[in-house]
């Protein structure tokens, strides 16, 4: 699987959750789930467990930890799907 | 006022639901594969599609029946008392504005669905991160708390079926205090089996009208065989007179005054049979409360619920407000349309007698054209069609619940 198709489908994750529609409409790599989208930071427990549904992967709870930005996630989750 | 009701969700509808008699009982396959004794239930209708129209996506995420069904009645209470719902990115809180909305049992959708499953398989860590709030007895409240910026105090009563009565009084209490100057308040009760199966096991629901659900709930029926369980939210915003006069509001109702006691599981009372004693006490302590006497109160909203103790609720009203057949109010009950709608139920009544207050009119208790022999006196009280009653005043609301927790509300129509 390709990053870019990994991005598309991490975008469509976050979606529910972001507060910041504008944040939303430029995300990218670089974009910070919390503070650009404003994700509530107890919820980033709920996006983990949804990037587990898609990809059917599993995320130590370390690895959740560094996740900062959509591209992080992306890193995270293109090494375990390969 | 907001209402999410079995037979109308919003005021309109359900005014008129209650104007028409409409039963909102219907069956649940459901409960039949789950081999129910009782397979008919109240469960409000169309509540998703306008859950999706009011919150966020991810609020959903989070809300399971009874969120849904309180939130959406504490939204419109809000926006019905003429405020607008605050943009979540202004930091502005109501600090003058709280909120107590009650339940009977809580978010057991939740429990049973998911929480159980979960953490007997082992799988904890997949529970996420909405377990908390939408199995906490507060998590409703807290909801509307953060979805309307409520400052006052927030909170959630729990008393059984008494609870959505006793969080009306309660909040006419904070307010007369002076403690806040509004206070949403109600009740809300999801729909689940998980829920209604205590009470199935107990055989206090209705077994034998499950071929014809409209009819299944017989409060004052010589043929009635337990409750059917309702489910729903209403939620009542009420308001110190100088603050809805100074800004103009529309008032629905003034509330004369309240009672909220219990009967000691002694004289006949139990963990699940009312101390009529307790009851006759509450009524007229809510009567003395409003300042009223009792030949003032021209309607009887009753707790009524289709199981045995519905005669003796009704000699109770009769002691306690000094009335004979021949001068009885009329006396209906709304659970004959909506089910029981145990911690939701006192709010929905009440909200009920707000309308049929404005309104002038007494909805009918249906279903019990058969009526039980030992209140067959009152006969000429009991409104088996609509009765339109322009001259309707003053409405009593009781509500009594498992525990022997009683309340009552008395409620008078406001005219300028």
């Amino acid at each position: 699987m390709t990053k870019d198709e990994i991005l598309e489908r991490v975008i469509e994750i976050v979606r529910p959750y972001a507060k910041d529609d504008d944040a939303m409409e430029v995300i990218s790599l670089e974009t910070n789930i919390l503070q650009d989208l404003k994700v509530n930071s107890a919820r980033l427990v709920d996006v983990i467990l949804a990037f587990e549904d898609e990809f059917d992967i599993e995320v130590e709870d370390e690895d959740a930890d560094a996740v900062d930005t959509v591209g992080d996630a992306v890193e995270l989750i293109h090494g375990k799907v390969g | 006022m907001g209402v999410v009701a079995p037979n109308g969700v919003g005021l309109q509808a359900y005014e008129l639901a209650l104007r028409e008699a409409r039963s909102g009982i219907r069956h649940l396959p459901e409960l039949e594969e789950l081999k129910f004794g009782c397979t008919v239930a109240g469960v409000p209708q169309g509540v998703d599609e306008i859950a999706e129209e009011y919150f966020a996506p991810d609020e959903l995420l989070a809300m399971n029946s009874s969120h849904r069904y309180g939130c959406i009645a504490a939204v419109d209470a809000w926006t019905d008392a003429g405020f607008e719902r605050p943009d979540p990115n202004d930091d502005n809180v109501h600090w003058e504005a709280g909120a107590i909305i009650g339940t009977g049992i809580g978010g057991l959708d939740t429990t049973g669905d998911k929480l159980v499953p979960f953490v007997n398989a082992g799988r904890v860590r997949r529970l996420g991160s909405t377990m908390v709030e939408q199995i906490m007895g507060s998590g409703v409240s807290a909801r509307i708390s953060g979805l309307l910026a409520l400052g006052n105090q927030v909170t959630a009563n729990s008393s059984a079926c008494s609870t959505g009565t006793e969080a009306i009084i309660g909040g006419v209490q904070r307010i007369k205090a002076g403690l806040a100057e509004r206070m949403l308040c109600g009740g809300t009760e999801g729909s689940s089996p998980y829920i209604w199966a205590g009470f199935d096991a107990m055989r206090v629901l209705c077994r034998k009208h499950n071929d014809e659900p409209e009819r299944a709930s017989r409060p004052l029926s010589a043929s009635a065989g337990g409750f059917v369980p309702g489910s729903g939210a209403a939620v009542l915003h009420l308001e110190s007179l100088e603050s809805a006069e100074e800004r103009g509001a529309r008032i629905y109702t003034e509330i004369l005054g309240g009672a909220i006691n219990c009967g000691g599981h002694r004289n006949g009372g139990s963990m699940t049979a009312p101390n009529p004693k307790a009851v006759q006490r509450c009524i007229r302590q809510a009567v003395e409360d409003a300042g009223i006497t009792p030949d003032e109160i021209d309607g009887i909203n009753g707790h009524l619920t289709a199981t045995g103790a519905d005669s003796s609720e009704v000699h109770s009203w009769a002691l306690a407000l000094e009335r004979t057949p021949d001068n009885f109010p009329v006396i209906a009950s709304t659970k004959s349309m909506i089910g029981h709608g145990l911690g939701s139920a006192g709010a929905l009544e009440s909200v009920a007698c707000l309308l049929m207050l404005r309104g002038g009119f007494m909805h009918a208790s249906i279903n019990c054209e058969d009526l039980h022999p030992e209140v067959e006196a009152y006969a000429a009280s009991v409104p088996h069609v609509m009765r339109e009653k322009p001259a309707l005043r003053t409405m009593i609301k009781a509500a009594f619940g498992f525990g022997d927790v009683n309340s009552c509300a008395i409620f008078r129509k406001w005219s300028d």
